[in-house]
């Protein structure tokens, strides 16, 4: 399993496109929102975290059609399919590379951000925990998603469809964390949530995911 | 004889055969009956004429989710038994269930125009069958995307499912991230918060009406996909003969 991960990584930083391009696309929203909304600091701030995390949510979409697909065209799926490692923990070791290769650089290059869009420098750490927490979630929703539509001809507009709505509870108890660490209130029922859902995709998307990549490898 | 007999195409298309003009009765006598009893209430000392759009509102908002849970119902049977009518009872109910949704959502808006005095508002309950709607769109486009019939059924089975607790989760979770506009049950149990018996009625009747006329759109729709599906087979054969 530690190889599998080994490869996705080695190939998503040889391969090219992949890693960074994640990032890359969060730069250019945070460039573009500031002109679409006007330079006021105080107005930035406060859609801040709302626009750091719909930011985060779809660099992750953008790179989601590569878990399998890329696997898929060259036969590979089929052989880590039939290789004596369970399907359900491809598909975890598949998403833990997602995370590492878009999710992580998200949450290191974060503060970054944030400074671009004025955000208080006292709220930076809350936003670092809360995409800390929450793009796991992302990763493995993702991957469901990725799994259901590998084999379909327009996938990739449907993924997003598909996989977006999935997204909503993550953004808004994410969303939510940075907003009350900002106003210093109490953050500890959100961040809870937040990791609830992680810990349950964690848990339980890969079943559903191996299922749907079961259906598409038939 | 049990009732997973029914789900051998032929007798269902019997049965359903049988069933489907009185469904079709009962559906237009309950729901048109409602409207126009409905329609007759006096008005509401603050509403006006406005709370006659609940004859409308609250049945399509009821079926709007209770649809989903009956597709979630006859995913499962598809995925565990392997019914074939039951996963094209699914897909046949999904776009009854999205039209309910927005139903459910522009009668809302039409009320809350001259209610609230606004036409959308990010309240959990508008919110949350907003999503439901999304919920319904991705589920209808799933379909019509893959190629083979039982790994499309396979595959909308498993999104129906993991929407189902999304889709849970999100209504609570809007719930946290907004405070409500909009008011509690409109049929509540608790005799201080009912509605006076002159609407209580007619609204039964609407919902019961409501009931109905899903029944026979889906009765109907699954006749459509089983005919479409053997349809495809003699093609099938026509083609290799």
């Amino acid at each position: 399993m530690i190889a599998l991960l080994l490869r996705d990584l080695t190939l998503a930083t040889r391969a090219g496109g992949g890693f960074g391009l994640g990032l890359a696309f969060f730069l250019i929203l945070c460039t573009l929102v500031p002109f679409g909304i006007g330079p006021q600091g105080a107005t930035l701030a406060l859609i801040a975290p709302g626009i750091l995390w719909v930011g985060a949510l779809l660099a992750c979409l953008l790179s989601l059609d590569r878990i399998f697909a890329l696997d898929l065209e060259d036969g590979s799926l089929d052989l880590l399919a039939t290789a004596p490692i369970p399907l359900e923990g491809v598909v975890a070791i598949k998403a833990l590379a997602h995370w590492i290769t878009t999710g992580l650089p998200l949450v290191v290059a974060a503060p970054l951000f944030g400074l671009l869009l004025n955000l208080p420098p006292a709220t930076m750490p809350w936003l670092v925990v809360s995409l800390l927490v929450g793009t796991p979630a992302l990763s493995m929703l993702g991957a469901f998603g990725a799994a259901i539509t590998v084999g379909l001809r327009r996938g990739g507009l449907l993924l997003s469809l598909l996989v977006l709505p999935l997204y909503i509870p993550t953004l808004i108890f994410g969303a939510e964390v940075i907003r009350r660490g900002a106003e210093g209130a109490s953050m500890a029922t959100p961040l809870a949530f937040l990791a609830g859902i992680t810990a349950a995709t964690l848990a339980l998307i890969p079943f559903a995911a191996a299922a749907a990549l079961r259906v598409n490898l038939r | 004889m049990s009732l997973w007999e029914y789900a051998n195409p032929v007798k269902f298309m019997r049965l359903s055969g049988a069933v489907l003009p009185w469904a079709v009765f009962a559906a237009a006598f309950c729901t048109i009956g409602g409207l126009v009893w409905g329609f007759l209430t006096p008005e509401d000392y603050r509403q006006g004429s406005t709370v006659k759009i609940v004859f409308i509102h609250v049945p399509a908002a009821m079926m709007a989710i209770n649809i989903w849970v009956m597709m979630l119902v006859a995913s499962l049977i598809w995925l565990i038994r392997r019914h074939h009518v039951s996963a094209l009872a699914a897909k046949a109910a999904a776009p009854i269930g999205a039209v309910m949704t927005l139903i459910a959502l522009a009668t809302g808006a039409i009320w809350g125009q001259p209610m609230w005095g606004t036409w959308w508002e990010w309240d959990p309950r508008l919110t949350s069958f907003l999503i439901l709607f999304l919920f319904y769109v991705g589920y209808i486009a799933l379909w019509p995307a893959v190629d083979d019939a039982d790994s499309a059924a396979d595959l909308t089975g498993w999104l129906c499912i993991v929407g189902s607790v999304f889709a849970l989760l999100s209504r609570y979770a809007v719930l946290f991230w907004n405070q409500g506009l909009h008011q509690g049950a409109s049929l509540s149990v608790a005799p201080g918060e009912r509605m006076s018996a002159v609407y209580r009625y007619p609204l039964y009747l609407t919902m019961l009406g409501f009931f109905l006329l899903f029944l026979a759109l889906l009765l109907i729709r699954t006749r459509t996909e089983i005919r479409r599906r053997r349809l495809a087979a003699l093609q099938a054969r026509e083609a290799r003969a």
